[in-house]
């Protein structure tokens, strides 16, 4: 008939952990579900690979352009590394004009709340706790289209998606002061919390099954406000 | 031949025994079902870097604590990765043991953390132990000419 068969290019995920047992083990999780992976140890790493230098490094070498070479079609990231977080990566990721459309996927060992909606809030698709299973990855298979976005469910998305840009706009420059929110703030925050759940394909029944896995983890969700002060007293939510 | 299925019987209560003792939890299993034929030594080669990983972490806890002003973020810090890295194999005591240490390090109690590194060290050893037994039998198994039990 004349169609030319293309195959398909396998779906490339940039992983970052500064763990290499967890960094091996993300890998091999990919790989099951025919990924093609390149595993970094830093989020400095991560940006040098998705091109994205450093703002002072690049006014004196060249101008900014994305590494033509690469396409990434995912990033999953673990939270606490030294140096950068996986949450300022995920910024630095959806501030950027040719890299916000890729989707993020933070994972953390600890079960914050506040870090989660941060998380999610400032863009991240799904937030896993680890250890990371099959059946978390599982769930990444619908941002990884690289199709045409024209699904029910994405459209459902893209209204919460306007509402968590906005509300990004909004709160630029706010960075651990959000975990003091005001009271309006909160009101918001749950608002935005609730839009996002009900518009969007959220799995919260696996992340409590995932919770209740991870039972014997020192915070559980409890109220926001212990956590919040747990974190906070001990070490700004940024430094793990 | 008798010898393989007395073999793989012991394999079953051996790892029965250590998930029931909870030295193993159920991310073992899941690391077991990520090994195949083209990754024929996963659990064995992740597991090794569980131990590397642990010295060089029981080295740097030992360390931390014996300087004259404890620098209990940095003390948290290496319990957050032996946490990490013990949950990640399914390696349950310890991760247990690490989950009070860091309250110890949060309180800044320097007795509370001596105590929870010589217990993560003991419960280290223990498993270090333990694992090193169970890859021991299955190279048996394997000698023999049988196969691994699959555990469910």
């Amino acid at each position: 008939m004349g169609l030319i068969a293309i195959s398909e290019t396998p779906l490339h995920v940039l992983a970052v952990d500064d763990s290499n047992l967890d960094r091996k083990l993300i890998e091999r999780l990919l790989k099951t579900f025919s990924y093609h992976v390149t595993a970094v140890d830093s989020g400095s790493k991560a940006l040098e690979f998705l091109g994205l230098k450093d703002v002072e490094k690049m006014e004196k070498i060249s101008p900014f352009s994305p590494n033509p070479e690469v396409e990434v079609n995912m990033v999953i990231t673990d939270y606490c590394m030294p140096g950068m977080t996986g949450f300022e990566l995920l910024k630095k990721i959806k501030e950027s004009k040719s890299l916000k459309d890729i989707p993020v996927v933070i994972m953390s060992s600890d079960n914050i709340p506040a870090r989660i909606n941060r998380c999610l809030e400032e863009g991240a698709e799904e937030f896993f706790l680890k250890p990371v299973r099959l059946s978390d990855v599982g769930k990444l298979k619908p941002y990884l289209s690289k199709n045409e976005r024209k699904t029910t469910e994405e459209e459902e998305c893209v209204s919460s998606d306007n509402s968590r840009a906005t509300y990004n706009d909004d709160h630029n420059d706010d960075d651990d002061d959000e975990v003091e929110a005001s009271t309006d703030e909160d009101e918001q925050i749950q608002m935005l919390r609730k839009t996002i759940e009900e518009q969007c394909v959220l799995n919260d029944n696996s992340r409590a099954m995932h919770n209740d896995d991870h039972k014997d983890d020192d915070d559980e969700v409890e109220a926001w406000s212990d956590e919040d002060e747990q974190s906070q007293r001990f070490s700004k939510d940024q430094s793990c | 031949m008798a010898a393989v299925s007395q073999l793989q019987r012991q394999f079953i209560e051996y790892t029965s025994s250590l998930y029931n003792e909870g030295y193993l939890d159920d991310q073992f299993t899941q690391l077991q079902k990520l090994q195949d034929e083209s990754n024929p030594d996963f659990v064995v080669e992740v597991v090794s870097l569980f131990f590397e990983d642990s010295e060089k972490l029981l080295n740097n806890l030992a360390t931390a604590l014996q300087q004259k002003i404890v620098d209990y973020k940095q003390v948290d810090s290496h319990v957050h990765q032996f946490k990490g890295s013990s949950s990640s194999i399914g390696a349950q005591r310890v991760t247990n043991v690490c989950v009070h240490f860091r309250n110890c390090c949060e309180e800044k109690n320097l007795d509370g953390c001596l105590r929870c590194l010589q217990q993560v060290k003991h419960e280290y050893i223990l498993v270090r132990n333990k694992l090193e037994a169970l890859f021991r039998l299955e190279q048996q198994i394997l000698q023999a000419g049988g196969s691994i039990p699959m555990m469910e």
